[in-house]
């Protein structure tokens, strides 16, 4: 029998039975709907983090003292006082990979103007700063050198502040606010950011001299951090090696000894962060895999109770000279067709579902080619595995007791 | 009579089924010798071996021991897919109940065979089946489902179907067992027809009435032959449908 006779007979008997088709494919069309649904999800919040992540810098890269154990007791790393202006002066000499460095003490409090307050953080930073975290000025300047070595009560604001604030419009620029009792004069206003993916505002902070906050705020000659960029993302890692190496010999670490900092880049973030987007998808892929599953055991149940119910019709296939290949043929044949259209149908809806979702709650899709071609061929693979056992016994079938089936 | 092709030659077949521990001789040793043209009615009650020995005439069972020869090719030494294409070539088969598929037209059920044969082309194929439908006389039912036809009507589709391929012989399975009276000698008279067109058939029955309709008949007990004969005076079908009462209602 050829192959156009066996897709035809199979079609037939599956148009005798149009409605137990449909059905049998609606476990089909949910499983794979779902698998092109949350996989469209998965794949769309991560290219939305990536993109939101560069945005903020691919090439930064940051410093922090290691976490301490003193006694067994462990400290944390903000307990730890380790990292120096000096340390900061021998990067600037030591790292042709870095362009800017700066240092960040940081310290929260109140800021008040007239009857208004608001919580806020005081970043401590240098000049460099500002094009380190790819902040923009949207009004004002950024301090100079000599204010940072004259402790200069200078801040620049961000948005959120700006609209706390200043909510009746006064321009904010020259004016002061208190931070702690402590008065600043406003110099520059920064260009809003909005939320990183931590959901932390960005827009939320006063940047003023490190010098103001170590001697005015903390009372402290140590400092909290330190946030550099490379010369390009290619560098990042020749950027972070220099850095480490520079902070080990400033320390005066042996080579035995472990880091007593630790250096992160932008990069190894968006990495994290995908990577935890990546196991989101696969968790989600994996549940709409299961669901295809219980799809494809339908597909199972329903050729069984077909072959059952046409024992008789198998019986006088193989009278009139039906070969066993043929039989199986036909019934493998008939899952795969349930399979493949059910599959088709399934990419459709779940193109629809995402469509849907991303248009109600406006989340990020992505529908790639890969994922669609994916679950269509898993789709087919199930219906010819599911099919498989029915279909064999189909043809193992004798044909004198089958005739004889009632 | 002796220039006449044999087509079917049974020597000493043997068949015995194991049941648990018990074996049955189904078939002890039986001879028959079939030639192109005959009419052939097997007969017998039910456990004589006649239903055995229609299987393996039908090639659908092997025989424990003996030969059997049919058109000139020994069946004993094919292979299950050997027996398959045997059974698309040379045999036609119908049944006691039909065995019609299921909301699939008449036309579609007449070319079933043909499907299993790689040689015809979906052309032809819907030719022949046009055309043994029209031996049969339900050419005007072509495109009807068999739940749109009477119990006769279907077994006339059936006798289609056995007459596509253009088998050299065509076993019938008690093929009048499911139709009254009238609707069985109507389908004796079309067999009768289609034996004087040349048609080998072997038919399978239990009832003296249908017997008396086909020239040779073949009784078989216990596993042998116990009666060979030729019928004095065949009846012919159609003068006994003359002879019934007209249904009043």
């Amino acid at each position: 029998m050829n192959y156009t006779n066996t897709l035809k007979i199979s079609l037939n008997a599956l148009r005798r039975n149009k409605f137990r088709a449909f059905l049998t494919m609606l476990g089909i069309i949910i499983g794979v709907a779902s698998v092109i649904a949350m996989l469209g999800i998965g794949q769309g919040s991560k290219q939305s983090i990536q993109d939101e992540m560069s945005q903020m810098g691919t090439n930064l890269i940051f410093a922090m003292p290691n976490f301490m154990q003193r006694g067994g007791v462990n400290l944390g790393s903000s307990s730890s006082q380790n990292l120096s202006l000096a340390d900061l002066e021998n990067i600037a000499n030591d790292c042709p990979a870095i362009s800017d460095v700066s240092p960040q003490v940081r310290s929260s409090g109140q800021l008040v103007r007239g009857n208004q307050n608001w919580p806020t953080t005081v970043y401590g930073v240098n000049e460099k700063y500002l094009s380190i975290r790819k902040y923009e000025l949207a009004s004002g300047r950024g301090f100079s050198e000599r204010e940072i070595t004259r402790y200069a009560k200078v801040g620049i604001i961000g948005q959120t502040i700006v609209e706390n604030l200043f909510a009746d419009g006064t321009d904010p620029i020259g004016q002061t606010i208190r931070f702690n009792s402590i008065p600043f004069k406003v110099i520059g206003v920064l260009e809003p950011k909005g939320e990183n993916n931590m959901g932390q505002d960005q827009d939320d902070l006063i940047l003023t001299p490190y010098t103001t906050v170590q001697k005015r705020i903390l009372s402290i000659t140590y400092i909290q951090s330190i946030y550099a960029s490379a010369n390009s993302e290619d560098e990042n890692d020749l950027a972070i090696e220099q850095l480490t190496e520079s902070l080990r010999k400033s320390h005066k670490l042996k080579e035995t000894d472990a880091d007593d900092f630790r250096v992160m880049s932008q990069s190894e973030l968006v990495q994290t962060f995908t990577s935890v987007s990546d196991m989101m998808t696969t968790l989600l892929g994996v549940i709409a895999g299961i669901s295809l599953l219980v799809g494809g055991i339908g597909i199972m149940n329903i050729m069984y109770v077909s072959v059952t119910e046409r024992t008789k019709e198998i019986g006088l296939r193989l009278s009139v000279g039906g070969r066993e290949r043929d039989i199986l043929l036909q019934f493998l044949v008939e899952s795969t067709l349930l399979s493949v259209f059910g599959g088709l149908f399934g990419i459709i809806l779940g193109y629809l579902a995402a469509k849907g979702v991303s248009m109600v709650m406006s989340w990020p899709i992505i529908i790639s080619s890969s994922s669609v071609i994916l679950s269509f061929l898993v789709c087919t693979a199930i219906g010819i595995f599911f099919g498989w056992y029915p279909a064999l016994k189909a043809a193992r079938l004798n044909p004198i007791d089958a005739l004889r089936y009632e | 009579m002796t220039n006449k092709k044999t087509i079917i030659q049974v020597q000493d077949l043997k068949k015995d089924f194991y049941v648990g521990e018990i074996t049955v001789h189904a078939l002890k040793g039986v001879n028959l010798e079939i030639k192109e043209g005959d009419f052939i009615a097997i007969m017998g009650t039910s456990g004589s071996g006649k239903s055995t020995m229609l299987n393996i005439l039908g090639c659908l069972d092997k025989p424990t021991s003996g030969r059997y020869m049919l058109d000139g090719v020994n069946v004993n030494e094919l292979n299950k897919n050997q027996l398959a294409a045997l059974r698309n070539n040379k045999l036609g088969f119908v049944f006691q109940s039909y065995n019609l598929l299921a909301r699939t037209t008449a036309l579609e059920n007449v070319e079933l065979p043909l499907y299993y044969n790689n040689e015809v082309k979906a052309k032809e194929r819907v030719e022949r089946a046009k055309e043994a439908l029209h031996a049969v006389g339900l050419s005007v039912r072509m495109h009807h489902m068999p739940n749109q036809m009477s119990g006769g009507q279907q077994q006339r589709v059936a006798i289609a179907r056995s007459l596509v391929n253009d088998p050299v012989v065509i076993l019938a399975d008690e093929a009048t067992g499911n139709l009254d009276t009238r609707t069985s000698f109507e389908i004796m008279d079309l067999l009768q027809k289609l034996n004087q067109q040349g048609k080998t058939i072997v038919f399978v029955t239990h009832e003296p009435d249908i017997a008396s309709c086909i020239p040779h008949n073949v009784v078989f007990r216990d596993g042998h032959i116990i009666r060979e004969e030729s019928v004095q005076n065949v009846k012919s079908a159609e003068q006994l449908l003359r002879a019934l009462p007209v249904d009043q209602d």
